[in-house]
């Protein structure tokens, strides 16, 4: 079995994050209940010609993959695992209002081949003119996890030698508005730096994409090691720190050998008890981050926090805005990333220095 | 990585049937499913032709059992239906007592129920309890639940076309590396507005029966069907002495990178995800005794797959045809019903007929199998494609 | 007859999202698929519901538009020998 790194990461988000040389040094602190991305300078990577009929998540995942293929000083990947919970929502909206609006009439094609899971997948592969590997996964909070999954098992088995790897999705007026219905969005703006204090229900919605190349060869631009990854459709809460005991303890380590905890809270008073039972009670003496603040909440926001915990690995520091309480490592050699979305699909990453 | 990959249960349910023996019976009967599209209401009726399953949803949930206030999407009800038989099939009785995770695959999710309700969920609380159902893992976690499968891997894949073929695809790979020793792989899509008008914007759909590798092929008709597949190691296969259907043999899956939708003129990805399979099985394009196509009847699909098979299996090119013209089109569960058919091939020794062919395509000379056959099979190779390049091959044996 | 020509390369500019054209730059005569102005397969789909849609002509096969869209003189003279709707 081959180990597994991370080559380079790259991120599009609610912040300032596609700068590579900063590290949410200039942050910008949103008063929102929904916050879009700082839309980089597209063209600068995309020729008009590809652009002008791509959605806005696959834009932003093509300059995030031209840059995680850039930094790890590839020309070529030999696969692209993408994870999207909702694909291109605008797309699908527009189709599918047009569609209704218009009793099915004048209906073009464009917007329907763009509302698919797969078309950042395949997109990505049309510009970087890759044949290899393609998958798509579309699993809610766990999109994200069973892209890491996949590829950590081609490349520990020599498979594959270099896969891109993203978590990708983008705003929907219309899907926003049907969360806000059921109440999955939080009623009043919260400011990005006072997310956990607002004790209400619901979240900030976000979006973002996150790109990474993962190898089974180490290099000089790597970040970490990608140790294992495991995903749970359903965990109780009370089950949630034995798993992650035995979760570490599968891998050879134990919550005492953690130097930073990395939590998806995001600020929703009925499901941030899941984080809480780590985070005050097995991982109580460790340091903790947190990031959906910065990035807001949305299926595969966690490979934001997997772009926070391999920038924190690779510079040895974390930035002030991230910190959840007031303890301090050392050093960070080895980090525990937990997520989950409203009480399902639970995942445990484990990531180390090399 | 040298374990074998056994399948101990499917389950199925399509135009074509309600379950496996059904589905046997028709294809090999030669009786088509394809018919105007009865449930669900669209100006394009008379334009087209569809694949559709006979039950409604309220018997859906009478058979399943599921309280009225359900808020199942048309396909979670035919995922669980598809994925209890494939359970009870593999006689497991405690599905806890392996380590057994669930991938599933789909393309349209809870579309059926968010063209519905997509303005009324404003207005009539009632229907709101489907809006958490559109997403697409949604299917899948109801799915797992019924069948009991908690705190485990669950997953979903959508690549289109070629959705449920990665399913069993990433199955085998979590089999042989040792991370489940049981998983249930398969897919479910359901027939909806959104298809029918996407597909038809597209151009791509007949307004008559299909008719797959036909030099008149006029476009696919869109179908809905579930189907999965139990996947299990050669521990548990031993352990318990169970009766293996067949084995996942290999696999490939690669990019046409080559157009958003259409497939490249010679079928670059197609090629290449047949020679993967061909490379994990450790085969010989001679070793493979039927291919059951992808054969859409596209203008496209045909003559790109039919290329690449002529470069993959040059002058030796095994008896093929495609099943679209009994099933249609099922996007993300072909894979999945095409993988039942290729089992039940195996089992039974035969290779069903490639129905409503009449004329030869004149690109080449390859000709589908027309007729049913009886004949010794020992390995049989499936296809799936999809939008966005997606290619993908499993190739299913008798033996492991 | 002008004004037609105007009116599609307008709509073309802007249904197929072609940021950088202008106008101007298309000749009446130009290729619009390939080398020309670089449309392609999902453009001419694009353009036959623009052809129902206002001028209320219908293609059932794809195949078609390939004359028709060859370039901004072939549209219109096809557009003015069978339009319904003005």
């Amino acid at each position: 079995m081959k180990k597994v790194y991370i080559n380079s990461i790259a991120s599009i988000s609610a912040q300032k994050t596609f700068d590579q040389a900063e590290f949410l040094t200039d942050l910008i602190d949103h008063e929102a209940i929904v916050i879009p991305v700082v839309n980089p300078n597209y063209k600068a990577f995309i020729p008009p010609a590809a652009a002008r009929r791509m959605a806005k998540g696959i834009k932003m995942s093509i300059v995030a993959s031209k840059m995680a293929v850039q930094e790890a000083g590839l020309e070529q990947v030999d696969a692209i695992i993408t994870g999207t919970g909702m694909g291109c929502l605008r797309d699908s909206e527009k189709f599918l209002s047009n569609l209704i609006d218009n009793d099915e009439q004048y209906l073009t094609p464009t917007s329907f081949i763009q509302s698919t899971h797969n078309t950042v997948g395949g997109q990505v592969a049309l510009e970087l003119k890759c044949k290899g590997y393609n998958f798509t996964y579309v699993h809610s909070s766990n999109s994200f996890e069973s892209a890491l999954l996949d590829a950590k098992l081609q490349l520990a088995s020599g498979e594959e030698d270099d896969i891109l790897v993203g978590g990708i999705d983008e705003i929907g007026d219309h899907t926003f508005k049907l969360q806000e219905l059921v109440g999955h969005v939080k009623r009043e703006a919260v400011k990005t730096s006072e997310l956990l204090k607002s004790k209400t229900s619901g979240a900030v919605f976000g979006e973002g994409a996150n790109f990474f190349v993962l190898s089974n060869k180490k290099q000089a631009s790597s970040y970490a090691e990608l140790i294992a990854v495991k995903m749970f459709n359903t965990l109780p809460k009370i089950s949630v720190p034995e798993t992650a005991t035995a979760f570490l303890a599968n891998n050879g380590f134990s919550a005492e050998d953690i130097d930073l905890v990395v939590l998806g809270y995001n600020g929703d008073v009925d499901y941030d008890s899941c984080y809480d039972v780590l985070s005050h009670e097995l991982f109580n003496d460790t340091q903790q981050a947190y990031y959906k603040h910065l990035s807001g909440e949305f299926n595969t926001a966690s490979s934001f926090g997997f772009w926070l915990a391999s920038k924190v690995l690779k510079l040895q520091s974390l930035p002030e805005v991230v910190k959840l309480n007031d303890i301090k490592s050392s050093g960070f050699k080895t980090v525990l990333l937990y997520n989950q979305y409203r009480g399902e699909n639970h995942s445990f990453t484990l990531l180390k220095t090399c | 990585m040298s374990k074998g990959v056994a399948i101990t249960g499917m389950g199925i349910i399509s135009a074509i049937g309600n379950n496996v023996a059904e589905n046997y019976q028709s294809l090999i009967e030669g009786r088509k499913g394809i018919s105007r599209v009865s449930k669900i209401k669209t100006n394009h009726v008379n334009d087209i032709m569809v694949g559709e399953i006979a039950f409604t949803n309220e018997e859906l949930i009478a058979q399943i059992g599921l309280n009225p206030d359900n808020s199942f999407t048309r396909t979670a009800l035919l995922g669980c239906l598809a994925a209890k038989e494939a359970v009870n099939n593999a006689g497991i009785d405690n599905i806890t007592a392996y380590n057994t995770g669930l991938i599933s695959s789909t393309s349209v999710g809870g579309m059926d129920m968010t063209e519905q309700y997509y303005y009324e969920s404003f207005e009539n609380e009632a229907v709101q309890k489907y809006i958490e159902s559109h997403h697409a893992g949604d299917s899948t976690q109801k799915i797992a639940q019924q069948l009991g499968i908690d705190k485990s891997l669950v997953t979903t894949i959508s690549t289109a076309c070629s959705s449920a073929a990665n399913a069993i695809m990433l199955g085998a790979r979590l089999i042989k590396s040792g991370e489940l020793d049981r998983v249930v792989v398969g897919g479910a899509d359901c027939l909806s507005k959104f298809t029918i008008n996407g597909f038809k914007t597209l151009m791509i759909l007949s307004d008559t029966y299909n008719t797959p590798f036909d030099e008149n092929r006029k476009g696919l008709n869109l179908g809905e069907a579930a189907a999965y597949l139990v996947l299990e190691s050669d521990a548990i296969v031993q352990k318990e002495n169970k009766a293996v259907l067949a084995y996942v043999k290999g696999y490939g899956n690669a990019n046409d990178a080559f157009h958003q939708t259409a497939s490249s003129e010679n079928g670059d990805g197609a090629t290449l995800a047949m020679q993967k399979a061909l490379k994990v099985a450790g085969y010989t394009p001679e070793n493979i005794d039927y291919i059951n196509a992808h054969g859409t009847a596209t203008g496209n699909n045909d003559l790109s797959e039919g290329r690449a098979i002529i470069r993959v299996f040059e002058d030796r090119v095994p008896d093929f045809s495609s099943t679209k013209a009994y099933t249609g089109h099922t996007l993300a569960a072909a894979g999945a019903i095409e993988a039942v058919y290729s089992i039940l091939a195996l089992q039974n020794d035969v290779i069903y007929p490639n129905l409503n062919f009449k004329t030869q395509m004149k690109e080449f000379d390859i000709r589908p199998q027309l007729e049913v056959k009886k004949k010794t099979l020992n390995a049989v190779m499936s296809n799936s494609f999809g939008f966005g390049g997606n290619c993908s091959t499993v190739i299913f044996s008798k033996e492991s | 007859m002008d004004a037609l020509k105007q009116e599609l390369k307008e709509f073309i500019i802007e249904q197929l999202n072609l940021e950088d054209i202008n106008v101007e730059d298309i000749g009446n005569d130009d290729a619009l698929f390939g080398d020309g102005l670089g449309l392609d397969s999902i453009d001419a789909l694009e353009l036959i519901v623009m052809l129902d849609k206002n001028y209320g002509i219908k293609l059932t096969d794809p195949k078609q538009g390939r004359a028709i869209f060859e370039s901004i003189n072939t549209m219109a003279d096809y557009i003015t020998a069978h339009r319904t709707t003005n």
